[in-house]
Parts: C-alpha cells; sequence; structure tokens
C-alpha cells in the first residue's frame, strides 16, 4: 500500500502504470517544434464541427478513445474517467463524457488538470478501486479566448504578455501491468495567491505554486532537481519559468539543466507570431506530456521525469470585479527502465 | 496630410496598447470621451480641419460629432438638446455600424486569430 511522505506527497507502491496515450492538437500546435510528438495534428481547427467549444469536445472525445484502443481496451474495461477542461460547467468533459460508456468523475484545475487527473487516478489505482482508469484534458485556443478574454469576432489585439491557449487534447490510460512507464510519487498543490491581477500575466501568477510545490516535493522525497532528467511545468511561459528557477535557487535547488516549460516548448516564439510567451491552457502540459515527454521515456531517453501541471484559478468575472489570481501546482514523478 | 492625422490618432491608440495595462475597451471609451472634450471646447475643430477624413473617422472623430451635435441642438431647442442632440448627430454612423456589423455577419463566422 502507498503511504504518505513528508507533508504533501504519496508513494505511489503498486506502480500504476501508463499503458496508452493519446494527444491531438490544432495546426498551431503541428506546425511548432514539438509536432513530430504528436498523434494526431487537425488541419481545421473546428474539426469538422460549427463551434470551437463542440470543437474542443470532439478534441477531448477523440483522446479519450485513442488512448482506449492504442491500450488494447475497451470502454466497458474503463473504470473511471477523470477529466476536466476551462470551459464553464466543464462543458467540454461533460459533453465527451456523454457519448463514452464510462464513468465519470469531472475534475477542475484549469491548466494543472493533467497532473490532476494523473494524481487522482493514480491514487485511485492504489487503493485498488480500479483496474483501468483513464486522465484527460482538453483546451481550445478559441473557445478559451472567448470565454476567458474577449469575442473572437472583435478582432481586438492581444496583449503581447499574454500566453496562447494550446488547442489540444491528451489522454492518458493507466493500469496495473506491463513495462511502461509508470508513476511512484504524487504531490499535491497548495493554492498560492501573491496577488497578481493582471491576466495577461498568468505565468508569474502561477510561479509560486509551482515553485512551493516543487520544494515540497524534494523536501517530502529527499531528492533532488538533479535526480530528474526533465522537470516540466506547464504552462508558465518564458517569464514565468525564468521567475520559478530564480525562486527555486533562493531556496537551493539548482533546476539548471533539469528544466522545462511545456508552454515555452510547445511553440517557437520567433517563427510563430502571437506566441511570445508560450502556449497555455489545460491540453498544453497534457500534449506536451503525452507527446514529448512520455514518448521520449518509452524511447528510453528520459528515465525518469516530474511533471508539475499549473493552474490559475480565476473566473471570466473574478479579474474584472478586481480579485487576484490563485495559482496551483500539481506534481506527479514518473519512471521507466530506472534501475535500482 | 488625411493619412498622417489619422496615423497619428492610431498610433497614440498602439502606444496605449503596448505600453499600459488598459484594455482595448477601456482605451475605446478614453478616444470617445476624449474627442467629446476636445470637440466642447473647439480644439478638435482644428483637427477635422487639416485632417479632415483622418480626424473624422477614428473613434475621436465620433465623440467630436457627439460634442457638436449636442451644442447644436442645445442653440436650437433649448437644453433638452444635451439629451437629443448626441444621437441625433451621429444616427448615421450608428446605423451603419448596426446595418454594416449585421450583414458580415451574416456573410462570415468567426475564426481563430492568426
Amino acid at each position: 500500500m502507498g503511504r504518505r511522505i513528508g507533508l504533501q506527497t504519496v508513494e505511489i507502491e503498486s506502480k500504476p502504470r501508463i499503458i496508452g496515450t493519446y494527444n491531438i492538437v490544432g495546426p498551431k500546435e503541428g506546425q511548432g517544434p514539438l509536432k513530430e510528438y504528436f498523434d494526431r495534428i487537425i488541419e481545421d481547427d473546428l474539426n469538422g464541427t460549427n463551434s470551437f467549444e463542440k470543437a474542443e469536445t470532439s478534441l477531448l472525445y477523440t483522446a479519450i478513445l485513442e488512448s482506449i484502443k492504442k491500450s488494447k481496451l475497451k470502454e466497458a474495461d474503463i473504470n473511471y474517467l477523470l477529466a476536466g477542461d476551462l470551459l464553464n460547467q466543464l462543458s467540454s468533459s461533460c459533453f465527451a463524457a456523454r457519448d463514452l460508456n464510462i464513468p465519470f468523475i469531472g475534475l477542475y484545475g484549469a491548466c494543472s488538470t493533467m497532473a490532476e487527473s494523473l494524481s487522482v487516478g493514480s491514487m485511485i489505482m492504489e487503493g485498488g478501486l480500479a483496474n483501468y482508469v483513464v486522465a484527460a484534458t482538453s483546451s481550445h485556443f478559441s473557445s478559451a479566448e472567448r470565454q476567458f478574454r474577449l469575442p473572437l469576432e472583435m478582432g481586438s489585439q492581444r496583449a503581447p504578455t499574454a500566453q496562447w491557449t494550446v488547442t489540444g487534447a491528451g489522454a492518458m490510460v493507466l493500469g496495473k501491468k506491463g513495462n511502461f512507464p509508470y508513476v511512484t510519487h504524487v504531490t499535491t498543490g497548495k493554492v498560492k495567491d501573491y496577488g497578481i491581477t493582471d491576466v495577461n500575466n498568468m505565468g508569474v501568477a502561477m510561479a509560486p505554486a509551482a515553485v512551493d510545490t516543487i520544494k515540497q516535493h524534494f523536501m517530502d522525497t529527499g531528492r533532488k532537481p538533479s535526480d530528474y532528467d526533465v522537470i516540466a511545468t506547464g504552462d508558465l511561459g518564458v517569464i514565468g519559468r525564468e521567475f520559478t528557477e530564480k525562486l527555486l535557487l533562493e531556496y537551493k535547488y539548482d533546476m539548471k539543466g533539469h528544466y522545462i516549460d511545456c508552454g515555452e516548448e510547445i511553440f517557437d516564439a520567433k517563427l510563430q507570431p502571437g506566441t511570445n510567451s508560450g502556449g497555455s491552457g489545460c491540453g498544453c502540459s497534457a500534449v506536451v506530456a503525452t507527446g514529448y515527454l512520455l514518448k521520449n521515456m518509452l524511447k528510453g531517453k528520459f528515465k525518469r521525469i516530474l511533471l508539475v501541471s499549473t493552474g490559475a484559478l480565476l473566473s471570466s468575472t473574478s479579474p474584472l470585479q478586481g480579485e487576484t489570481i490563485p495559482g496551483i501546482a500539481h506534481a506527479v514523478s514518473i519512471e521507466f527502465g530506472v534501475s535500482k | 496630410m488625411v493619412f498622417i492625422v489619422g496615423g497619428i490618432i492610431c498610433v497614440i491608440g498602439q502606444i496605449l496598447m503596448d505600453t499600459t495595462k488598459l484594455t482595448p475597451a477601456r482605451i475605446l471609451v478614453l478616444f470617445v470621451t476624449g474627442g467629446v472634450i476636445l470637440g466642447a471646447f473647439n480644439i478638435y475643430d482644428v483637427v477635422i480641419k487639416y485632417g479632415k477624413a483622418g480626424g473624422s473617422i477614428p473613434l475621436t472623430g465620433f465623440g467630436y460629432t457627439l460634442a457638436k451635435s449636442v451644442m447644436k441642438e442645445v442653440d436650437e431647442v433649448g437644453l433638452i438638446g444635451a439629451f437629443t442632440g448626441g444621437i441625433k448627430g451621429t444616427a448615421g454612423g450608428i446605423t451603419a455600424a448596426i446595418f454594416f456589423g449585421y450583414i458580415m455577419a451574416l456573410l462570415f463566422s468567426s475564426k481563430t486569430k492568426v
């Protein structure tokens, strides 16, 4: 049985395997530097539907279904679907789950949903309460843009520090057996708010949460940055990543050479205008984790990674009422082929 | 001259977008009210005189027309003109915005920004 270590970490003894993954992304992500790691790149970001919200649902639905197929399972084999997204009332996840015959638990962690659903999924597996669990999440640039920023029809300019919401969905199937990457530790983050009110500068708003969770993970496990081949935060962007690195150095954790940010990696800021500060959204860490990170683990390039998805827990009305932006970060340690 | 005047007004807007945290909506309101104030003190008349359409097409021009129409209506019908003049004077612009906006909404659907 798993056990609690330190203040916020759980050691997952049964090592739930990530037996199948699938990701699907929009055209812009498909032109980015990580394009070779995506399972499917759609050409039209409406994906054959008549609204961006429906398109997002279809991406999530496809990712979940294909990840199950890739694991050589059927819908009926899955005991829980854990999913979430950015839209009001988790519409994308609920509507995708409507067409799936799987018991569904909706999770809201904003852009931290990938690590959040993987954490909860691993704990359910550790408790022996499921044979298979699917953890999934999605986001879509245009549905997020019109919910959190401004209507697309207005055609207003985006602030230079604004991040670009990733159009994409990623799903992971957790199982008990097989030679696959497995989850070893889960560190659940606390909500941190350092009083940032600028909705166009979310990376910095989420950085304190990332710092807190990473620091706590090291303290609880006794590990250090060099124990990991890659530590990947979700969507802090360039500015947030630098800020996080600096703050962690103050706690004597030198992240150099071990640290990337999914949002920074997914786009090429020079070749893809508008993405200056990097990608964001639930889909960001989901497609980078199921793509670049896990595929490189299977190839043997990475042996131990720490996925730290970061979320900004604002609502579409809270910034208009002058509220500050609370942030959260969850960390999941994944290993494959580590000899002990 | 028309392009230079119109261009300068737009540059001011762009500088506000890039260097301040003002949202586009706030800049929009700022430009309209700015036009009203400058129009009321007859300052914007100079911009219109030399800039012509370069001064009247931007949002400040809309504010200027609001101010001028109110002043004219007040002269003609009294204080009630403060309530009726603005909309009367800008009716053409407002109706055109609604009409063409509706036509465009019928013709095109929203797309992701590039």
